[in-house]
């Protein structure tokens, strides 16, 4: 029953690893995704840096589209999530979101269709950053109790603490940069495998095997998912980089302004 | 199907495996679909009995769901591995 689909879909590895370009079967292996990575990074530079430089106070062309992302961030994101302190913190969170949003982009732009956030590297050492930042900035803003009265809500039964701060421990300090991670890194992997799939099916369907009126019947049908989800995938590109910003204002917020 | 798994146990455990690991992703992804579902349903309500507070309500709306569909994906990850 397997063989069918087996000798249909190549391994999933062959969706993810790619040759080295250059500096090959080293521990500098430069690849697809390094590349795409480093490519995402020169765009956003690029775009801040374009947008900044003429500084008129009306802004039109680039200054307009780089104030309108950076408005965007600062209003749904910073001050959403933290309030009016929130505006020191928006470079930082642009940062975070422009940089995830360009490299998840990639996943629908046809030529290259490789999101680099599915492979764990990047999404992992993005969460260890966040993490990072909440537990500093907790440190510095609240000193050494923070540690304590993080995971000590109030309002909470003397005896229901014996349950309450070891599962809030695991929560905050364990829980949160695995699931930031994992998070990101599951949503673009499923994304390109589900849109890895449908082109397979349609290029079955018709151009391999294309003699033959069952074959052109039926390969609009996965035609239209590949379209479908190709939008579906833009949508979860922005709305992934979304989240994950979102999720580090909110934690930074509780580092910040502590709740009594 | 019982005889059927019972030999495939037997014969090609690897397969056998795989199977489960789908079943085991199915398994995992109810919860999040109620949760979202419900999550959705209740926020569609409180934006339409105070529609000024649509934005706010969105907001948490999205952070709700991200922490919902984190459980399904990792179901989904664990597939692969």
């Amino acid at each position: 029953m397997n063989l069918v689909v087996g000798e249909l879909l190549p391994n999933i590895n062959e969706l993810f690893e790619w040759k080295g370009i250059f500096a090959e079967h080293t521990i500098l292996e430069f690849n697809k995704t390094a590349l795409m990575a480093m490519v995402s990074t020169v765009i956003c530079i690029l775009f801040f840096w374009l947008g900044g430089r003429r500084q008129a106070l009306v802004p039109v062309g680039m200054q307009n589209v780089a104030e309108a992302g950076y408005e965007i961030i600062e209003e749904n994101i910073s001050i959403a999530a933290m309030g009016e302190d929130g505006r020191n913190w928006t470079p930082f969170f642009a940062t975070i979101f422009f940089w995830i949003f360009f490299i998840n982009i990639w996943s629908v732009i046809p030529g290259i269709q490789f999101p680099a956030t599915s492979r764990l590297a990047i999404p992992l050492f993005l969460a260890l950053m966040s993490w990072a930042t909440f537990i500093v900035t907790g440190f510095v803003k609240q000193g050494p109790k923070y540690f304590f009265s993080n995971i000590n809500p109030t309002g909470v039964p003397f005896a229901l603490k014996f349950l309450v701060v070891p599962i809030e421990f695991f929560s905050k300090y364990l829980v949160r940069p695995f699931s930031l991670a994992v998070r990101l890194f599951a949503n673009m992997t499923a994304g390109h495998v589900l849109l890895a799939i449908f082109a397979i099916m349609t290029n079955e369907l018709l151009i391999v095997r294309s003699s033959g009126l069952y074959q052109v019947l039926f390969a609009p049908l996965p035609f239209l998912g590949l379209v479908a989800f190709t939008g579906f995938e833009l949508l979860v590109a922005v709305l992934q980089a979304y989240i994950f910003t979102i999720l580090t204002a909110v934690y930074v917020n509780e580092s910040v302004h502590p709740e009594h | 199907m019982l005889r059927s798994l019972i030999h495939l146990a037997a014969t090609d455990p690897g397969e056998l495996k795989s199977g489960l690991k789908a079943v085991g992703y199915g398994l995992a992804a109810i919860g999040p679909g109620i949760g979202i579902g419900y999550l959705v349903g209740q926020s569609v309500q409180a934006m339409a009995r105070q529609p000024e507070m649509a934005g706010n309500v969105r907001t948490t709306m999205f952070l709700g769901i991200a922490f919902a569909e984190a459980l399904a994906l990792i179901g989904f990850v664990l597939y692969f591995i």
